[in-house]
């Protein structure tokens, strides 16, 4: 038996599961324990101690109208990346795979958004929508029409959440072009004798077998999803006008690093994790994967 | 007859599909290829006319990024960031990734489930307590208070990819060497890590750019001007001079570019990087 000697575990594994455990393990249990707690600064002064409050700030969850707001914005933008970001990516895929040529342009030109950063994007959008020359107004002026204000309340959280959509599309569509590649020709050969049309044999061949790979692409979104910051803070930060493009995440970092309220931020961090854990639990029992394959 | 008028038919039905395509393309290109077009205007001419090539070009804006906004030193202060958060997960997960697949040892499973659980983790839930540690430790504002908390949160997912490609590699070579009287450090340094290299080109793509790409962590550990990695120093640049539309154009060209540089000629590998990480997961 090879790697019968034990000991050089030690210098392998240790100094990553250190890593995780500073950096990632204790952190989560000790965010946990600071929700429960009334923390003033992040560093205690010495002989001072912070006061232990129980749930009171998951109380003040539900008397808190902000946060009201950032988690039906997060809760909207789950449905939104199903539908919009991830049956968008389906449908692309769908239509690339039935052209068969310039897959690998569409691919790459897809996939591009991916790669930048979310902030650069963030800014581009910024000045799309700018007021005084943006170019979504300087279009309306071209087309002698009024300009517009783009994040005004009524339509603020659109305007942000179609840049966060458009942005991972491409992601979901290379996933899904990869799946439907998968699939082999002599299945849909074989349908086409018996005179299935090309429309047909989308929902009775490729929906069935890419069943596995949308559940996966689903859970991702949703998960992704309740991660928004980088974008959204690019486009308007503090969730302007008048907190109600706040997602949790945006959400979380106003309240503890600019308002400082660490233990509330803390409790909003883990609201965040509940969230996601549930997420993912509902979509694997709504589309079971396995089911099919 | 019949078979000519269906094919037209498919063909009309073909030309909607690619005119789709193709306007889905020109969304995903026409952002970046406006704000770079437009970073080559002054100001006064983004406003009024940003759809035309520069009527009046100039380099003001690059000069202004370069000179007055210091963008460089920001450059520099990312590259130090997600070069040392890549080369530590590539060593660190490697290293776990050959212990769990080639040791049989107790607690392997918990440390398995430990990985991967770990991934579940948002960031937003472990931030406030590694604020608070890099604040006890003075290292705010240093690029460690960045790096150490990226790698941690990069090393689940580099070790599931490592570990998925380390069990398909068959244990012969190693048999050989260990027989030929090599030592553990030895196999790892010259069979598994040369053997490692797909997976290991997978995972820098990955850790470079989710580093690099990152705003949340920057904004949270780093406040001064002089040490911001690129992203934050481009908040700072929207929120001072937000209406500067020509700066702005020109700084969001400067992150941009390198990536499309490099996103040119390394597009499948990063392809597979990106979708694979999010895959093993």
């Amino acid at each position: 038996m090879l790697y019968k000697k034990k000991w050089p575990l030690v210098i392998f594994l240790l100094p990553g599961l250190v890593m995780m455990l500073v950096f990632l393990f204790i952190p989560f249990i000790n965010n946990i324990r600071f929700s429960l707690y009334d923390m003033t600064s992040v560093v205690l002064m010495p002989g001072q101690e912070f006061k232990y409050i129980g749930l009171e700030n998951y109380k003040n969850l539900f008397k808190d109208p902000k946060i009201r707001i950032a988690v039906l914005n997060s809760l909207k933008m789950m449905g939104l990346t199903v539908v919009f970001q991830i049956g968008t990516a389906l449908l692309l895929a769908i239509m690339v795979d039935a052209v068969k040529r310039g897959q690998h342009f569409f691919r790459i030109v897809y996939f591009f958004p991916i790669v930048i950063s979310a902030t650069a994007i963030g800014l581009i959008f910024k000045l799309f929508y700018n007021y005084t020359g943006g170019m979504l107004n300087q279009l309306r002026t071209l087309m002698g029409m009024e300009p517009v204000n783009w994040l005004a309340p009524n339509i603020a959280f659109i305007m942000i959440s179609i840049p966060i959509l458009w942005n991972y599309v491409g992601f979901y569509f290379v996933i899904l072009l990869t799946g439907i590649n998968g699939i082999s020709d002599e299945m849909y050969e074989a349908a086409a004798i018996d005179g299935c049309s090309k429309f047909k044999q989308v929902f009775y061949i490729t929906l069935p077998l890419l069943r596995g790979v949308i559940c996966t692409c689903i859970t991702l979104g949703v998960t992704g999803a309740i991660k928004v910051f980088d974008l959204a803070w690019a486009i308007v930060p503090k969730g302007a006008p008048q907190g109600l493009t706040h997602f949790l995440g945006t959400y979380m970092y106003e309240q503890t690093f600019t308002i400082s309220n660490y233990d509330y931020g803390s409790t909003i961090a883990f609201l965040i994790v509940i969230f996601g854990v549930t997420a993912s639990w509902i979509v694997s029992k709504i589309i079971r994967p396995d089911d099919n394959l | 007859m019949n078979g000519h008028k269906r094919k037209k038919k498919l063909s009309i039905g073909y030309m909607i599909i690619y005119l789709i395509l193709i306007l889905w393309a020109i969304t995903t290109i026409f952002p970046f290829a406006w704000v770079i077009n437009n970073s080559f205007k002054p100001s006064r001419e983004v406003v009024n006319s940003s759809f035309s090539l520069p009527a009046e070009f100039t380099l003001d804006n690059y000069e202004n990024a370069f000179k007055k906004q210091n963008i460089l030193k920001s450059y520099y202060n990312s590259l130090v960031i997600s070069c040392s958060v890549t080369v530590a997960v590539l060593i660190l997960s490697s290293m776990m990734a050959f212990a769990m697949t080639r040791y049989n040892f107790f607690g392997k499973g918990l440390i398995n489930s430990l990985i991967v659980s770990s991934m579940m983790f948002p960031i937003f839930s472990t931030i406030i307590p590694v604020f608070k540690i890099m604040t006890k430790l003075g290292l705010l504002n240093n690029p460690l208070s960045v790096i150490l908390p990226q790698v941690a949160g990069n090393l689940s997912f580099a070790t599931i990819v490592m570990m998925g490609f380390l069990r398909e590699i068959p244990l012969e070579m190693e048999e050989a060497a260990y027989i030929e009287g090599a030592g553990v450090r030895a196999v790892f340094i010259r069979i598994i890590t040369p053997l490692l290299r797909p997976a290991l080109a997978t995972v820098a793509i990955f850790c470079f750019l989710w580093s690099y790409n990152d705003l949340f962590t920057q904004l949270i550990m780093i406040r001064k001007r002089v040490k911001y990695p690129i992203s934050a120093l481009l908040i700072e640049i929207s929120s001072k001079y937000g209406t500067d539309y020509g700066l702005m154009a020109a700084a969001v060209t400067l992150i941009i570019l390198p990536v499309l540089i490099v996103y040119i000629f390394l597009q499948k590998n990063i392809i597979k990087g990106l979708t694979a990480g999010a895959l093993k997961g």
